[in-house]
This record gives structure tokens, sequence and C-alpha cells, in this order.
């Protein structure tokens, strides 16, 4: 019996049922066939506990939402008090909260003049794509192949096919898509003059973390100057430290005209995101500070949790962590590779950001499941099978970073095994 | 919230929202990174922990006189010139002491057929006082060195400034010289819930107790391993067979030492009836002022006026305190001595006082002076320091066999004495009280108590044979491996996957190319 007091259930199964009946069959479905049922009960720092009891170690982390672990004892203790005093807030009306969370995030960005909230990533592009437009009065939006922006109407669209088609929201005709490191491309996309923004994930994540070459993010940089177009860095999951610096391009040296940051800015306790724009970027914010509204964006629960969390990020304890974590699995996954390389093929890393290449189409879907037998989470990336996303948490400690690669290499051969069997792996 | 409230908080600049603890959260993160440390820091070889060593006793000797006078001015405790000379004997003298002692290289023994592993504790949490704060700061950080640990201060909060300030410079002289990163660090606002909090930290693995009682226990409290100090009280028998001009002399300076801050200070003088006036000269001729029964009765009121001993007289000279006391001593006395007629919990002067007062009592005979001494511990002081005066031999071995102490000076300072500065014992800050005084260890703490070993023991029948060591050697990781700055950026992309290997490859024999 899981009895959580306004619900309860007889079982994993029951509740499984349950969610194929009321919840998503798809989804729900797709996790059993691939082996991994995980249905999260506890959890508590970088751990969850599936319905079962087992414990996991977390590093898929929802993209960084979790860079905190779960349920950061420092980050309850803010929401609780913010609750204490605060609600949503009304969103009409300028507020103590918004007003300290937007400067404290403009503080961490130079360039930047404001911030703009909203409940979830995919609304913070809504708000750049839009800012956007507004700025160069330019309808087209130009992305890259395989980038990932969100589900909502104007940044699915400058996704994958596999998410906008489906829903009919694929709008070829303004949204543009160019090869990833191919800044030649990108040059005959904007060559027309007519491109509002030019969007690109510092790192793209659900493609699995392929590095921009080098120099390649600069290059985009200057064409956008060069044809008018605005830059706009998507740091979902490359902002927050997650890079070494607090801001992805920042540790390239490249300045965006404006940016989004979302998942962990709520702390993994309290959607919120914002969209962070330059003065020369942020006119419409003077003609009709209205024009874009949002109830739960830049609700005041979550601007006193994300103030903090970047007050936490700032921590010189917090930075060090960071450079600890990322220079052991720099050192551990270079070790692993030579000793696996006939199934682990590539390493891809800045700071605590990294995808594990395996030699096969479908490989990393095998190894994310032979680490979940082995008690680690770590998802493949949707657009690129081939690579794990492998997302240590900024407060990843030594022993569980230890941990976690004595649990990988007890987890290859069974990798192996299933990477073995013909067909699908999972 | 009532409408009344608020209009009340209107006019209040408290905060309105009850802010999480922050340094609790921050003091665990230093501690996480010092696990960081002493993870990478276990897997240096000798050659360069003893850089390192050197090289933060260097730093620490620069600054010994600047943090001496910065001691003295943030606690108002002891004296400048004083501090300067503890804080230097905390650096290259202790690591001179330990120079040959090798807690990081394995030991093989072919006799017993064993092969022993040095293996360090790890996190070292280390409290400090308001009494000697520099020297045992850098005492601790070189033990922690030496045995390749990290270690995390939590300093006495009236010296927290000098403290924070000194482990900062410790760290930076550390990681110059190779040292990883978060290896020596300082809680910035240490507070009794938070230290409490940190000693019971299951990520903490050794707590270094120097402190108040109270602290004390708390750490053996904690549920972690500890060592910790209790206080010292430490009599002093003069025998009939003392030199008193001498004796007097290394009391005197003793006692006058820094104030007297240091718990191995001298408490309680017996001296023998034979040598009484004697010896009362001989300390007059030292800086001593003998106080009248008046004087006694004034000192006593001030020092304990409810039994327990007036902090604010703590490291202060003697001068200050006959004046606080309410009588008067020429500039030059450095001492104040109170005869006394009874010992133990009925005369509060014959406890612990750190600072330059001495408690005198005259004895008959040896076995008297013995008795009463006992007497003193039994109040307080078992298992620290005890000194003794004299030629005789047998007498020095009685004395010391009859007491609860676990050190006996002989014919020396005590202060110093006791702390291994005037005699061979262990340089330190850390006097074990043993069990006895409710510790772990009865002898001066070193780095030795920081680490364990791992012992791998053959079969001791002669028809198993011993494994041959002379070619087998520990993998150790260069220095500069764990204090590398953040990654770089892995490999540009566009490059083939054969590249990366050979990119990786080349990496990893760089890794483990300082192999010895």
């Amino acid at each position: 019996m899981f009895n959580y007091g306004y619900f309860s259930f007889d079982s994993k199964a029951d509740l499984l049922q349950k969610a194929t009946e009321y919840w998503n069959p798809g989804k729900t479905k797709f996790w059993q066939d691939a082996g991994i049922d995980l249905v999260i009960d506890g959890r508590e720092g970088y751990f969850l506990y599936d319905m079962s009891g087992r414990r996991l170690i977390d590093l898929h982390l929802n993209g960084g939402t979790y860079n905190f672990g779960h349920r950061n004892p420092e980050l309850v203790a803010t929401l609780k008090s913010a609750l204490d005093y605060f609600d949503m807030g009304n969103h009409w009306f300028p507020s103590v909260a918004r007003a300290a969370f937007a400067e404290k995030l403009v503080r961490t960005a130079p360039g930047m003049q404001y911030a703009i909230f909203g409940a979830g990533g995919a609304e913070a592009v809504e708000i750049a794509l839009k800012t956007a437009r507004y700025t160069t009065k330019r309808r087209k939006i130009v992305s890259i192949i395989k980038g990932y922006h969100g589900h909502s109407g104007l940044s699915v669209a400058t996704g994958d096919e596999r998410f906008s088609k489906i829903f009919l929201a694929d709008r070829p005709e303004e949204f543009i898509q160019v090869p990833f490191n191919d800044i030649d491309a990108l040059d005959r996309a904007l060559r027309g003059r007519d491109v509002a923004g030019f969007i690109i994930e510092t790192i793209p994540a659900t493609y699995g973390f392929p590095m921009p070459a080098e120099g390649y993010l600069q290059a985009c940089r200057d064409l956008c100057t060069r044809y008018g177009t605005l830059y706009i860095a998507d740091e979902v999951q490359t902002g927050l430290m997650r890079t070494g610096q607090m801001w992805g391009w920042q540790t390239y040296g490249v300045q965006p005209d404006l940016f989004v940051t979302g998942k962990g800015l709520g702390g993994g306790i309290y959607p919120i995101s914002a969209c962070l724009v330059s003065e020369s970027c942020g006119g419409w914010l003077h003609e009709d500070g209205a024009a874009h509204i949002s109830t739960s964006g830049g609700s005041e629960l979550g601007c006193v949790v994300g103030h903090q969390v970047i007050d936490m990020l700032q921590r010189p304890e917090v930075i060090a962590n960071v450079q600890s974590v990322a220079q052991f699995f720099q050192r551990e996954t270079a070790r692993m590779m030579a000793q696996h390389s006939d199934i682990f093929v590539g390493v891809r890393q800045r700071g605590v950001i990294l995808g594990l290449e395996f030699d096969h189409p479908e490989g990393a879907v095998a190894v994310s499941r032979a680490l979940y037998e082995h008690g680690v989470w770590a998802i493949f990336s949707s657009l690129d099978k081939r690579v794990l996303q492998f997302k240590p948490g900024v407060l990843l400690d030594a022993a569980l970073c230890q941990e976690i690669v004595d649990r990988m290499e007890a987890a290859m051969p069974r990798a192996r095994e299933l990477l073995r069997k013909p067909a699908r792996a999972a | 919230m009532a409408m009344g409230e608020r209009g009340m908080q209107l006019h209040d600049d408290a905060p309105r929202l009850a802010m999480p603890d922050r340094s609790q959260a921050v003091a665990a993160m230093q501690i996480d990174r010092a696990g960081w440390a002493g993870r990478a820091f276990a897997r240096y070889d000798r050659a360069a922990v003893m850089r390192i060593a050197r090289a933060v006793a260097e730093a620490a000797h620069q600054a010994a006189a600047h943090y001496a006078e910065w001691a003295v001015r943030e606690t108002g405790m002891g004296v400048v010139e004083h501090k300067t000379l503890k804080n230097q004997l905390s650096a290259h003298p202790l690591v001179d002491f330990y120079e040959d002692l090798d807690l990081v290289s394995p030991k093989v023994d072919p006799d017993r057929k064993m092969v022993e592993i040095p293996k360090p504790a790890g996190v070292i949490l280390a409290l400090t006082p308001a009494t000697n704060p520099i020297s045992t700061l850098y005492y601790k950080a070189l033990l922690a060195i030496l045995s390749r640990n990290a270690v995390i201060f939590s300093p006495h909060p009236l010296a927290r400034a000098c403290c924070a300030d000194a482990a900062a410079r410790l760290e930076a002289a550390a990681v110059a010289a190779g040292a990883p990163s978060g290896l020596i660090q300082c809680i910035a606002n240490p507070s009794v819930p938070l230290v409490q909090a940190l000693m019971a930290s299951d990520k903490v693995q050794v707590i270094l107790a120097t402190g108040g009682g109270p602290m004390v226990r708390a750490a053996y409290s904690s549920g972690n391993p500890a060592i910790g100090v209790g206080p010292g009280n430490a009599p002093v028998y003069i025998d009939d067979s003392a030199d008193p001009g001498t004796a007097a002399a290394w009391i005197v300076d003793s006692k006058s030492f820094d104030n007297s801050v240091l718990c191995t200070n001298e408490s309680v003088l017996l001296v023998h009836a034979a040598r009484r006036q004697a010896f009362e000269r001989a300390l007059r001729a030292a800086g001593a002022h003998l106080c009248s029964d008046a004087e006694v009765a004034q000192l006593r009121a001030y020092l304990f006026p409810d039994g327990h001993l007036n902090t604010a007289a703590v490291g202060k000279s003697a001068v200050w305190i006959a004046q606080q006391a309410g009588f008067r001593v020429v500039p030059s006395i450095r001492v104040l001595v109170a005869p006394i007629t009874l010992a133990g919990i009925d005369e509060p002067l014959s406890k612990e006082k750190l600072c330059p007062v001495l408690a005198m009592l005259t004895v008959d005979d040896f076995a008297r002076g013995t008795g009463v001494a006992q007497m003193i511990l039994r109040m307080s002081g078992a298992g620290h320091s005890a000194a003794f005066h004299g030629k005789d031999a047998q007498r020095a071995l009685d004395f010391a066999s009859a007491l609860s102490v676990y050190r006996v000076v002989v014919n020396a300072p005590c202060s110093q004495g006791a702390a291994g500065f005037a005699t061979h014992l262990a340089p330190s800050f850390m006097i074990g009280t043993g069990y006895f005084g409710r510790s772990s260890v009865g002898e001066n703490i070193g780095p030795q108590h920081l680490v364990h070993w791992t012992r791998l023991a053959w079969n001791k029948d002669a028809s198993v044979p011993f494994a041959d060591f002379s070619a087998v050697r520990l993998s150790y990781e260069s220095p500069d491996a764990g204090s590398r700055p953040a990654p770089a950026p892995a490999a540009p992309a566009g490059v083939d996957r054969d590249m990366l290997r050979q990119l990786i490859l080349q990496e990893l024999r760089g890794l483990t190319g300082g192999q010895k």
C-alpha cells in the first residue's frame, strides 16, 4: 500500500495501470518496454527512490533542474520562508521579489539590462523570439538541426520535426534550420538580412552535447552582427554554473544579445524561467510592457527561490566543487574509455556537462538501461541515441562521484551484453 | 497575518522572511570541498608532502609576528612577543621534529611478513581556542599536512578574523606548493549550533578538539571519532633537593609566558617546608609578587567571583590583574603568587587560572606534596601535566607514578616543557589527557594520530613464503594533478575518434607519469 494521504495506490502495478488509463499511455509504455520501470517515489540529494524502494543516483537531473540535488534543504527552507509571506503575486504590478531577482540575475550577466520572467524554459524562449522579432521587425528565426528549445508555439517550431510535425506546428517558411558547426550554412541563412534571431543552445543538450567547434560560436556571433540578426543563447541546460561559469556563453567568450535560462533556476522546487535582454533589445518593455503577460511567469515564490539559487551558485565553495567534479569525471571517463574502447568511444565535456559516446546507433539506450540496473539513472540523448547524457550535480561529493564510477564499471559488461543483442537493444 | 502585526513591521528593519541558515549550508559545502582535497592529497608521495609542509611552515613563520599582534588585538589575551615565538615554534621546528616520521610510504617488514600502508583520516575538523588561536591553527594545519589530511578549522569566535586570515594564507602557500585546493579551510561564522552540526557530520573523519570542557565533551558525544584534550591545572612540586633560584626563575618565566594562556602552565606550587623561605626570596628576585593575606582575598574575589574563573582575566598581565583585584604592584612584576593553605574544591585559587597568578602551598614533606598534588588533580587537570623541581631521582619517579597525569616536567618551565618546546616531548598544542582526562590519547598529539594503517599480514607458517616487494611500488599521483584549474574543454568537435582517443591516452599518461 502506497498511502500518500491525498491519494493512495495498492502497488506499483496499480499506479502504472492508472497512469496508462488517465495520464499518458504512450510514455508509460515506453519506459516499461525500455526496461526502465522507474516510478520515482522518495527523493533526496542526488538520490531517487523507485516505488520498489530501490535507490538510484540521479545523473539525469532533468537537464540541470536538480543541479543542487533533490529537495535541497536550503532551497526547501527558502521556499517555505517565502510561503510564509508571499504567494505567486500579481503579475501586473511591480514587486519586491521580481525586482530583486531581476537585478540579481542581470548582475550575473554582463551586457544584459532586463530580466523577463516565465514559468518554464519554453516560455522564456517564446519571450526571446518575440523580443527578437520586435527589435528587428523581421519574422524569420534560424536554429540548428537537432536543436531543442521547448514545446510551445514558437519554440517548438525551432526544433526537431519529431516534436513539431505531429502537431502541425512546423513552420518551415519562418523557421529555418542549419547544421550545427557549419558556419557557411549559417551565413547562407542569414545573408538575406531578413532573419530576426539565431537561437542556439551553447552546447546542444538533446543532440547529445556535441561541442561547438573552436571559434564556431564566435563566428555565429559575428555573422549575426554582420546581418543584423540577434544572437539568442539558450542557456537552459548550459547555464547556472554547469560549465564552470554562471553562463555557458561566458566560457566561450561570446556575447549574446539576449539569452534564456530555466530548469535549475527554480532549484527543482518552484518553476521559473527568464529571458535576459540587453538594453537595445528591451524596446518593447518601454513601448508596451504588458505586451507579454504571464500569470505564473515570475511568480514571487519562484523569484525568492531563484534569488537564492543564484546566491548559492556564486559561493566559492560551489564553484570549487564544480571544478572538482568536472576534473574527476574528466579523468575517470578517460580511463574508462581506454578500458572499454570496444563500446565507449568518446567523451564530450565542459564542466559538469558530459556526453558519453557509444559505438552503436542506440548505444546510449543500452548503457542507460545497464546503468539503471546498476543503480544509476542517466538518460540517453533523444536526438542522438549514441550519446548518453551524463550530468553530475554541482554539489556532488567525492565519495558519491567515486561510487558512480564504480557502478559504471560494474554496468559495462551488462551494457556490452545488451549491445550484442541483434536489432533493438531496449 | 493580522494587520496590526503588519503595521508594526513597517517600522521594523528585521527581515520579513525567515532565511535559512547560510553558515550551515556554506560549512557543509566547505566540508565537501575538504573531502575532494583530502582524497587527492592522500595520493601524494612523501617528497611532495614534505615540500608542501615546508612551504606552509615558511608562510606560517613569515607571518608569525603579524598574527601574534593580530591575535592579541582581537582577543585581548596574551603577549605579542610570546605569541610570535609560539607561532614560530609551530612552524619549521614542528616540521623538523617530524622530519623522519614517514606517514606516507608503506613499510615492509619481511621478518614479520607484514606490509603496512598508511591511510589518512580524510577530513579533520579542528577547533582552535581563543587563548592560542594562531599557534594552534599552525600546529593543526601542519599535522594535517604531514598526515596527508584536509583540515577545516572552526575557530573560537573571539579569534575568528585572525584565524580565517591565517587559514587562507596557509592554504595559498600549500596550493602554490602543489597541494589540492581546499586543503586548509576555515569556517567563517562559527557558532555553537554550527560547530555541533559539523562535529556530527558523517563527512568528518576526526575532530581535533581544543577548547573548553563542554566543547571537548560535545566532540566526544558527536558520534564521530574525536581527539579532545581536557583542561590543565598543573601542580608543581619544589623538593628540598631543588635549587630554589633556578626553579623560581623557570617557574616565573613559564608562568608569565604569553600571560599564562598555555594550558600547560604551572597552577599551584607545592613547596617543601625546608625550601620555603629561600624559594620565596628567589621568586621575588625572578619578578614575582608575593601577595599578602588581604591581597589573596582580593585576588580570589576577582578571579573566582562565583567560584568560576573570571574569563576577563584570561591572558592578562599580572600588573593589570592586581589592579583589577584592587591592589597595586610595581610595573616590573610578571607573576602574582598567592599563598594558600588549602587545596581542592574549597580553595578556588587552586583551580586552573590561565593568567599569571600562581597559588602556593607549603608542604611538610614529599609525601604530603604528592598527596596535595593528587588532590588538586582530582578537582581538575587530570591527565594533563605536572612539574617536579629537584635532583632526587627516586622522588621524581614516585611523584610521577602517584599522579593522574601523563607528563611530569622535570627541572624546566612547565608551559614550554609539557608542550614539547623545552623538553624532548613532542611539540604540541594538544596535550593528550588520556583516560584520566576523559580523552582518547594520553600523549602529545602528533600527525601519527591522524593516520591509520592497512596491514597486509601473511600466513606465519614458514611453508608459505612472503612476497618479494623489492620491485613493488605504491602509485602516487603527481602533485599538480589534484590542483589543476577547471578542465579545458574536451577535444574540439571535428576531431576524429582515433585522434580523440590518442588525446585521452596522452592525458592519461600525463596523469600517471609522476609515478614513483
